[in-house]
Parts: C-alpha cells; structure tokens; sequence
C-alpha cells in the first residue's frame, strides 16, 4: 500500500440504472492538500464525493484513505467531515448544539464539549453567535456553521460540496480565503466540489477538472491555465480562442490563410493531421508597427467592449468567421493607443502560447 | 482486504450493513408487514369471496349474476350513481363559489365563515340528516316547503350529502385557488380583458385540477357514505345500505362481498383519474409566483358575503337544529327545554359506555396511529437504497384512500372471522376497531407525514452519520421536532375522524364494544331521534373540544419549541 497518498482513489466507476455516472476514475490525493472538482453540471463531481463519503456505493473500484480500505466501510465507520450546499443545520438547534451535534453523542464530559464548541466557534470567527438559531443568521454565518460543525470530530478529511455557491458575489470571494487560511492552518486534507472555475483556480493546491465521469486533468490552477490537458479543459477554464487548422511542418500550422508557429513536442500530431489551434484572449499583444517575425499578422476592430479592468475586442482577420478571434487589452492600452472600431491594428501571438489539439473524431468540436 | 471483502468485490459492490441500516430496514418491513394484514390481505380476501359460495366453493361470475338480476340490488347501483353525481355538482358548485369569495374578496369577517365551514367535519354524516328529519320529516317543523315531497329518500339523501361533504370539498378547492399568479391577471388586465373573460380564461384554468380533485373526492364520499342515506335513506335503496342490509340483515356473504366491489370500483376510478389529474397539477405552479393583490370592489364583495352567510347560516341552522332536538323534551308537543335526552341509560339498554367506547377508540386510534404513521411515512422517505421495496410500500399506504369504509369493514370480518386466520382473536374487541380505523384513515395523515418530511433538508440524515451519531438520534433530536405541527394535525385528524366514523366500525362492533355512532344509526332507525341527536351532539362536543384543545396545545408549543421558526 502506498505510503505518500493520504486519499487513494482507484478505478471507481459507478452507475445509476443505464446512466454511468463515473468511468474510471483513480487520482491521489496528498495530506494536507486542498483539492478542487472543478466541472459542469453533471460531470459526476458531487457522486464522487458522495462516494469518498460512503453515503453511496460505488459500482465498482475501491477507496484508500490513510492506508485503510474504506471501499465497503458504511458512512458512520469513515473519518470525515462534509459541508454541503445547503449546510443542512439543523433547524431547531441553536449555533451550539449544531456544532456540538456529534461531540455530545460521544458521551464526552459536558465541559469538555461546550470548551470545544466555543473554540470552535471562535475559530470560524462567530463566537458570539452561540445561542441563536440557524435560521437567525445570514448566509455567510450559516456557512461557518456548518464548516465548525464539520470540523468537530476533528476528522482527517474535510468534504465540501459547492459550499459557496448559495452566497452571494461579495461574501463568496471573501469566504473563499476564509476557507483557504483555515484549511492551512489545520493542515487538513480537503476535497471541495465547485462549478466555479475562478473559485477552484484560486482556492485549489490542485484541481481535478471532470467531464462526463471522467477525469480530464488532474493538475496545478496554473498548469490546467496555461497547459489544458484537453480540449475541453481549455474551453471549460477560462476564455478561448478557437480555430481549426492542418499541420504543415513540425512546429508550423496552417489556419486560414496564415502559417503560424507554435512550440512543438513529440507528443502533437505530425504534418498532414487536421488540428484545433488555441490561445487565450489576453496571449494577443499590440504592436507599434509591422514586421515579418513570427506569428504577427494586422486585424480590423469589429467591436470593443469595456469590462472593468480590460477592454474586450472582437477583431477581424479576413472575411469568413474562421478568422474573427476575441483579444483582451489592458484599458491603458486602449486608451493610450485610441483603440476603437475600424481601426487596423497589429498584434502578435508568441509561439508558446498558441496550442494544438487533435481533432478527436468521436467528440464533436462544440460550435 | 480480507477474503470476505474480496468476495463481496466479485459479487459486486455492497456496503458493509451498519445498525443503522438494520433498524431502517427491520422498521420498512414491519411497516409493510402492518399494511398487509391491515389492509392488502383482508381486501384480497372480499374478492375472493365474490366469487364464491356461502360454503366457499369457487363458483365464477355467478354471484354477479345473482345481484344483477335482483330487482333491489341492481336500482341500488344506479341510486347511488345518480345521488352521488348530483350531490357532487351541487357541493362542488356551492364550494367553489364558497373558496372564491373566501380568497378572491375583500368581504368582512371570512375568519369566522371560514370556521363555521368546517364545522361538518367534526360531527357524524349522520347528524344533518337528523336535523333535516327534523325540519323536512313527518312532524317536521317547516315541511310544508316541500309542496308534498317526502324527504325520505333521494331528495333527503342529496340535501344531507351536500351539507355533509361541503367542507372536504372547500379544503381542496381552497388550495387550488390559492396557488395563483398575480402576473397573470396583471398580464390579462394589460391586454384589456373583462372581468368575465379574465375569469374564464385565468381564474378557471387555474383551479382545474383543484376543481376535478374536489369533484373525484366527494364523488366517492357520497357514492361510499352509508350515514347520511341509512337515516334519512327511507325506502329508497343505495349500495352502501343495500350491502348492510346483505351483511348484517341476511347473512349473505357472498352478496355482501358483490356490492363491496360495485362500491370499490367507482371509488377506485375516482382514485386513479384523481392521481393523474394531481400528477398534471404539480407541473403547473411556477415557483417564483407573485401572490395576488386584491383590490376593493363594492358589488363583488357584497354578492360575496350574501352568499358565504346564506351558506354558513344553513350550516349553522343545521347544527343548531339538532342541538336544540337534543335539548327539547317532545318534538314538537313540549318544546321545553330539558337534559332528559342526554340521559342515555334511559333509552335502552346501552347508556353512557358506549360514548367511553368510542373515546377508546378515538384515544388509541391517535396514539397508536400518529406514531404508526409518522415513521411508516420516514421510512419510506428517509430510507437509503430498496427503492422497489419502499416505492411498494408507498403504493399500499395509497390504497386507503381508494377503499369505502363499508368494503373495508366487510373486507375484515372475511379476513379476521376466519377460524384458520391465526389473528382471529382480536375479532369482536376493541383491538379490531382500533386497527380497522388507524387502515380506514391512513392514508390522508400519512400524505401530511411526507408533506413534513419533505420539507426537511435530505442532508440531515447524512450529516448524523458523518457525525457519526445514529439516524434514531437525529429522529429524535431533529427530524420529530422539527415535524412537531405535522404531527399534532395527525393526531387530530385520527381522533376526530374516529369519534365520528360509522362506515367501517359498523361491521365490527360486539355488544361490548358498541360506539356511540353506531348508537346513533340504530336509535335513528328506531325513531329515537332526541337521543341520537343528543348523541350526536356529544360527538360534535368532544371532536371539537379536542381540535380546540390542540389548537391551543399546539400554538404554546410551538412558541416553546419551534423558535426556530422565527426570524
């Protein structure tokens, strides 16, 4: 058995009637890591928690937490602590009993669990909130709750299911390194289920971005940013540009009308192969005037929209809606340059920025 | 992993069974080993006896064929086919008209007309059909109004019915209005439609369904109700007192059991046709639904409060005019007032035990039931995996509602009188009435039950476990305190229901265990109308004193323990 490995996941698969919910899937997760499933509705994120957790079965594969096989162990025999979206407090109990719910069950002198309860409280920052009633709190309170209450029994593994995503915009960002600074500071290991790309990007040591049961990638926010595993990560995470394209020459891809560069590896697909080329929005830079270097080539602003701290551009390379890509400029560009629409304008795109994906035959490339 | 676990691999994935799980499923298959012996078991048992002998010799279709061709049996049917769709369009006509004004008017005092519509719950069916005897009867007080009609009879038998089912059909069609959409009329208003044609077009849609519901719902109160036509039924046959009179009169099983089915599958229909017309419903209430403001209208409101005190002075007039029977000392000779009535040890042999029987049964009824119920109702929704299993046992809690209290009460005297049925000694006591009613009624509460349960996160039940504390704590501690309203209404439901039920009981009552509604049947029929009045009044006294009793209870209770509650 695997000495590293804190949460060991493997060949889980799991159906409901006809529908699979997962296909295969094996990841491991280090002590004291916080882990994010990032996906869609439906991706089979929430199952695979719900099975970590034993409150269902899976079809087939097994779990490892802590060296122990927890594959067939029921709920109550597993050592965690979950939130979920709803918080799920119990309506008529105060602060207090909630947060002391299982503490009390465990037979512990009753000082001892009223001491661990306010510390508890206090932990999560309403201490003083003790004596009220769930349904007398606001969102952001009702969360703590719960998360004190998780955090009880002091379990080895912290399971939260989309605990944000009730709040609203303001609370939620502020929560999230909340969450964050606590989890460190207890060194728990932390599963959190999300649909919320910026909220896995910025609270994740990894991410695990799933799609139709399956694990797309399993990696660093920054290394599933820059590096999509996949199409679908690079679509799913963050804003991208689109087009399809024939390899010409190792390191060289031909879309539309121009040849681009692009930093080859063996692992990419050879001259002849039809390809999908991507590069974010924001990897377009401005310049002054043309030149022949790579990958620098004029575009003509159809539109340009304001979005707070960059403009959004929508340009224009040649006349069939292949060749229209979205930019991101910073707004002092904008307005050092006199950026508006109609005007031509020169841009480049640094070869290490620009990926290429086979074109995968049995998934459709989404419009 | 140990060999064990290694061969529950291969079989395929089970999760090792904790005590919990155990106690879950121990608590669903006692659950649906309850709803067998009470109620699939003995009605499995009226069709097999429909197509017997006395001697229990499989004979066919023979015994339909013998209630066929019997002048009586037959017209029965189609007496109460037609008593009971006239009944129906007159009480659902009078209570939709009734809900709307209670919902759609500015109309003074809809509190108190609002209560006084109630008040047929809490008495017998038994007891407006002695009041109209009373006013309408042979020496009754204004019969001259009917220009020579008898009131015994089919005429009788509607008028009792509407005042009898009136309040079952209020409640429906009062939801069903009050599940509306503000927008809609705004939006009806903008396009410049009539009061009249907004009403056609918003309004009636609207409350379809509520309105075909109330329909299927009294349609079977009516055509099943064996009070209102056994008092004031005269010669006039109807099923319900046709399969008595086969029963309790001849004897005759085998035609006891044909009508019980005549009786069922109308009442099943109904059952069926109400489920898909409900399943239609749910699709059609938008949840961000803005709730109706309404705006003062003179002519409206005062067409409305005219109606709603027409209505709610008969019903008062009705229940007063039994009271005052009770209290008279000889209808209509000595109209001085006297308790000599409530003397019941005067009347025959009965007396006062039998008001103390049906406080029994009232008493155990609730307290055995609600909690039967309750957790029947939590097993089958809290419950984790078995979907078959608990999807079957919500099935048998729905059958209830589709069966007549007379089909139910024959049903048991063919299950339970069985020499051979090794619970044939809780025949002829208390034990059986008890058990009869709790099946007669389940269903309603058990609805109210899932309603409650429903409410309630989903989670509660998984965040116990990962808390590691056992689901019978978070009953306890949560769950049942949170439920703590649904349950009160429950146990009242069952309380007043069985203070007042004579359907199923009739059939099952020994000397000993005779209650006071059945008394109230036979003094009826004996023409000792002051005492059954007085009966009846006890009755009405003790359901109502019990629903007062627990609107209090409850509303001080509530403020104890339901803080929560409160923003």
């Amino acid at each position: 058995m695997s000495t590293e490995s804190y949460l060991r996941i493997e060949g889980i698969n799991k159906s409901f009637g006809a529908f699979q919910a997962l296909r295969n899937v094996s990841l491991q997760i280090d002590k004291g890591e916080f882990v994010c499933f990032l996906g869609p509705s439906g991706c089979g994120k929430t199952t695979l928690l719900r099975l970590i957790a034993g409150l269902d079965v899976q079809t087939s594969g097994q779990i490892f937490q802590d060296g122990r096989n927890i594959s067939l162990l029921p709920a109550s025999k597993r050592d965690f602590g979950i939130v979920f979206q709803s918080y799920a407090l119990f309506p008529n109990l105060s602060v207090e009993e909630n947060v002391g719910y299982g503490l009390r069950y465990q037979g512990q002198p009753k000082r001892d669990v009223e001491k661990r309860v306010k510390d508890l409280l206090e932990l999560v920052g309403i201490g003083e909130q003790r004596f009220k009633f769930p349904a007398q709190l606001s969102g952001g309170q009702q969360q703590r709750v719960a998360l004190a209450r998780a955090l009880a029994m002091s379990p080895g593994l912290l399971l939260l299911d989309e605990p944000l995503s009730a709040l609203d915009a303001r609370v939620r960002v502020h929560l999230r390194n909340e969450i964050r600074d606590l989890q460190r500071r207890l060194g728990v290991t932390t599963v959190l289920v999300t649909h919320d790309q910026e909220e896995a990007l910025t609270m994740a040591d990894r991410v695990v971005v799933m799609n139709q049961g399956t694990v797309e990638q399993f990696a660093r926010p920054m290394e599933v940013y820059r590096h999509p595993s996949s199409l679908f990560v690079a679509q799913f995470v963050g804003e991208t540009n689109v087009m399809s394209g024939v390899v010409e020459s190792i390191g060289k891809v031909r879309v539309g009308g121009r040849l681009l560069s692009f930093d080859a590896n063996p692992a990419l697909p050879p001259p002849g192969a039809l390809v999908v080329a991507l590069f974010r929005p924001e990897d377009l830079a401005l310049r002054q005037a043309r030149s022949d270097a790579e990958n620098i080539f004029e575009a003509r602003i159809e539109s340009i929209e304001f979005l707070g701290p960059f403009f959004r551009a929508r340009l224009c390379l040649g006349h069939s809606p292949e060749e229209r890509l979205t930019a991101d400029f910073s707004a002092n560009s904008v307005q050092d340059l006199n950026l508006e629409p109609d005007r031509v304008i020169v841009v480049a795109l640094p070869p290490g920025r620009l990926r290429i994906y086979p074109i995968n035959i049995e998934k459709e490339l989404p419009a | 992993m140990s060999a064990l676990d290694q061969i529950a691999l291969l079989a395929g994935f089970r999760q090792k069974v904790s005590n919990d799980v155990l106690v879950a499923r121990g608590g669903l298959a006692l659950l649906a080993a309850f709803l067998t012996i009470a109620i699939a078991l003995p009605l499995y048992s009226v069709f097999s006896r429909s197509v017997r002998d006395n001697e229990g010799v499989f004979v066919g279709m023979r015994n339909f064929g013998r209630f066929l061709s019997e002048p009586g049996l037959a017209v029965s049917v189609w007496n109460s086919l037609l008593v009971a769709i006239i009944s129906t369009f007159l009480t659902v006509s009078l209570a939709f008209f009734y809900a709307y004004a209670l919902n759609r008017s500015l109309m003074p005092g809809k509190w108190i007309f609002r209560g006084i519509a109630m008040t047929p719950l809490l008495a017998p069916s038994l007891l407006p059909a002695i009041a109209l005897i009373y006013l309408f009867g042979k020496q009754g007080v204004i019969n001259g109004v009917l220009l020579g009609h008898s009131i015994y009879g089919p005429l009788g038998i509607v008028v009792g019915e509407v005042l009898f089912s009136f309040p079952h059909a209020l409640l429906i069609i009062t939801i069903a209005l009050s599940t509306t959409d503000q927008r809609l009329y705004d939006a009806a208003t903008s396009l410049r439609a009539g009061p009249l044609r907004i009403f056609l077009t918003v309004t009636l849609p609207a409350c379809r369904y509520g309105l075909l519901s109330a329909f299927f719902a009294v349609f079977t109160l009516v055509f099943t109700d064996f009070g209102v036509p056994s008092v004031i039924g005269g010669s006039y046959p109807v099923l319900a007192t046709e399969l008595y009179k086969q029963v309790i009169g001849r004897f005759d099983f085998p035609m006891g059991a044909v009508a019980g089915i005549f009786l069922l599958v109308p009442a099943i229909i109904a059952f069926i046709a109400d489920r898909i017309v409900q399943r239609r419903e749910t699709a059609m209430i938008s949840t961000s639904a803005v709730p109706l403001q309404l705006k003062p209208n003179g002519v409206r409101d005062v067409v409305c409060f005219l109606f709603c005190a027409t209505v709610a002075l008969t019903l008062l007039g009705i229940l007063a005019t039994a009271a005052f029977g009770s209290f008279i000392k000889f209808w209509p000779y000595d109209l001085s007032l006297s308790l000599r009535n409530y003397d019941f040890r005067g009347v025959d042999s009965t007396g006062w035990y039998v008001y103390i029987n049906s406080l029994k049964l009232a008493g155990w009824t609730a307290f055995l039931g609600t909690p039967i119920i309750f957790l029947g109702a939590y097993f089958i929704e809290k419950g984790r995996g078995f979907g078959w299993f608990r999807a079957f046992a919500q099935l048998l809690c729905m059958v209830p509602l589709a069966v007549p209290g007379m089909v139910l009460g024959l049903s048991y005297i063919f299950f339970f009188n069985n020499p051979a049925n090794p619970l044939n000694f809780v025949y002829g006591t208390m034990s059986i009435l008890v058990l009869s009613t709790i099946a007669h009624f389940y269903t309603v509460p058990h609805l109210a039950a899932i309603t409650a349960l429903k409410q309630l996160d989903r989670e509660f039940e998984s965040v116990g476990e990962s808390l590691k504390v056992p689901f019978w704590v978070t009953l306890r501690r949560v769950t049942i305190p949170a439920c703590l309203p649904a349950i009160l209404d429950i146990w009242t439901y069952l309380f007043v229901n069985s203070m007042t039920t004579v359907s199923a009981v009739i059939f099952l009552y020994v000397a000993s265990t005779k209650l006071s509604s059945v008394t109230i049947v036979n003094w009826a029929d004996w023409g000792k109308l002051p005492a059954a009045s007085a009966m009846g009044m006890m009755i009405f006294a003790t359901s109502s004193g019990v629903w007062f009793l627990q609107v209090v209870i409850s509303r001080r209770l509530l403020r104890r323990t339901q803080a929560w509650r409160e923003r």
